[in-house]
């Protein structure tokens, strides 16, 4: 009782703290300095239409090599911990079957959802969208397939050499940035070509699609791990 | 509508820490600091908001020249997209140790979890 009235306390103090926040808020209308850099430069150095993306894959393109390396930190630290202990036994238990519906449903979904990853991905400097999303949506994918069949087994050699072969080619592409156009993950390496077409700001396509895969095979290789540890 | 965003944003915090702090199971806990993830991510999205304005992609009608009078802030977008990413692994790493832990005790009570207590 004690601990849940201190909670509260502690709450109601955020809460006012929050409110403050909210009441003092005034929204801005000019562009901050960095954005107005960012609103001026983007199409003619970069060449994206898509703003957020030549921030992400190019101004800011080493935040987002650390956040890749976070990301496979994660993956791979999940597949640590879960390793301990036994694997699953491959008998197959009596499981309630998972109907006609979802089966049929996920043969026909899943390669739609997957095409549809690969779309977001490669179109991601110009529309909303990119590696990240597209490789969430991929390994939504997997994770219908595991739905339909909780005793799939993916490839582990297949994700692993996935996820090496695209980190490898993203440092690669950063590093001939670093000496073709100046800076590390400088996207100037290919030409910038026409403001709004598929082939077009550089090497950011490419990028963008080397982190769809490594985003893709990661989540993948989360989903596997935690579906093949021992049922409890 | 900038500030629902922000007032739904800092209720979802709240919401998630009420969660995290009264919650024994360690599953609901983690939902909870999902929600609140969830809720940060909505008030720096919604720090970059600007009435009247479009989203930072160049087209016919906000081209490169008048995109600095047409665009809203493209940074908070930007980190909000690290952020979810981080925040996916970071659920993901809870659940796989709350996993480890539930083996270990058959339990998933925070409070059973006592080596750690002084």
């Amino acid at each position: 009782m004690i601990k849940r009235f201190l909670a509260l306390l502690l709450l109601a103090g955020v809460g006012a703290i929050f409110t403050s926040l909210l009441l003092a808020y005034v929204p801005d209308t000019d562009l901050n300095l960095t954005a107005h850099y960012y609103a001026q430069h983007a199409a003619s150095d970069i060449g994206a239409a898509n703003i957020v993306t030549a921030i992400v894959i190019t101004y800011r393109g080493l935040d987002t090599l650390g956040e890749v390396t976070v990301l496979f930190l994660a993956s791979s630290i999940v597949g640590l911990v879960l390793s301990f202990g036994q694997k699953r036994n491959t008998i197959q238990r009596n499981l309630v079957p998972v109907g006609e519906l979802l089966t049929t449903a996920s043969n026909y979904l899943a390669p739609i959802i997957m095409l549809l990853g690969v779309y977001v991905f490669v179109n991601g400097h110009l529309t909303p969208g990119g590696g990240f999303q597209g490789g969430a949506i991929i390994a939504s994918s997997m994770l219908l397939l595991l739905l339909t069949d909780p005793f799939k087994q993916f490839s582990h050699a297949l994700i692993s050499t996935l996820e090496s072969f695209s980190g490898i080619a993203y440092v690669a592409l950063g590093l001939i940035g670093l000496l073709l156009a100046g800076s590390f993950l400088d996207s100037r390496i290919l030409p910038n070509g026409v403001l709004g077409e598929l082939i077009s700001a550089g090497v950011i396509p490419l990028i963008y699609s080397l982190i769809g895969l490594k985003v893709g095979a990661e989540f993948t290789s989360m989903l596997a791990s935690l579906s093949e540890t021992e049922d409890l | 509508m900038i500030y629902i965003a922000m007032a739904t944003g800092f209720l979802l915090i709240l919401i998630g820490f009420y969660g995290a702090l009264t919650n024994r199971n360690l599953l609901r806990m983690i939902v909870a600091f999902s929600i609140a993830d969830t809720g940060v991510n909505l008030v720096i999205i919604s720090v970059g908001y600007m009435p009247g304005r479009t989203a930072p992609i160049l087209d016919a009608s906000v081209t490169a020249a008048n995109a600095i009078a047409r665009i809203i802030d493209p940074v908070p977008q930007a980190l909000v997209l690290t952020a979810i990413v981080i925040g996916v692994g970071v659920t993901a790493l809870m659940l796989a140790y709350a996993l480890k832990l539930y083996e270990k005790k058959r339990t998933l009570d925070i409070a059973k979890f006592t080596e750690l207590k002084w």
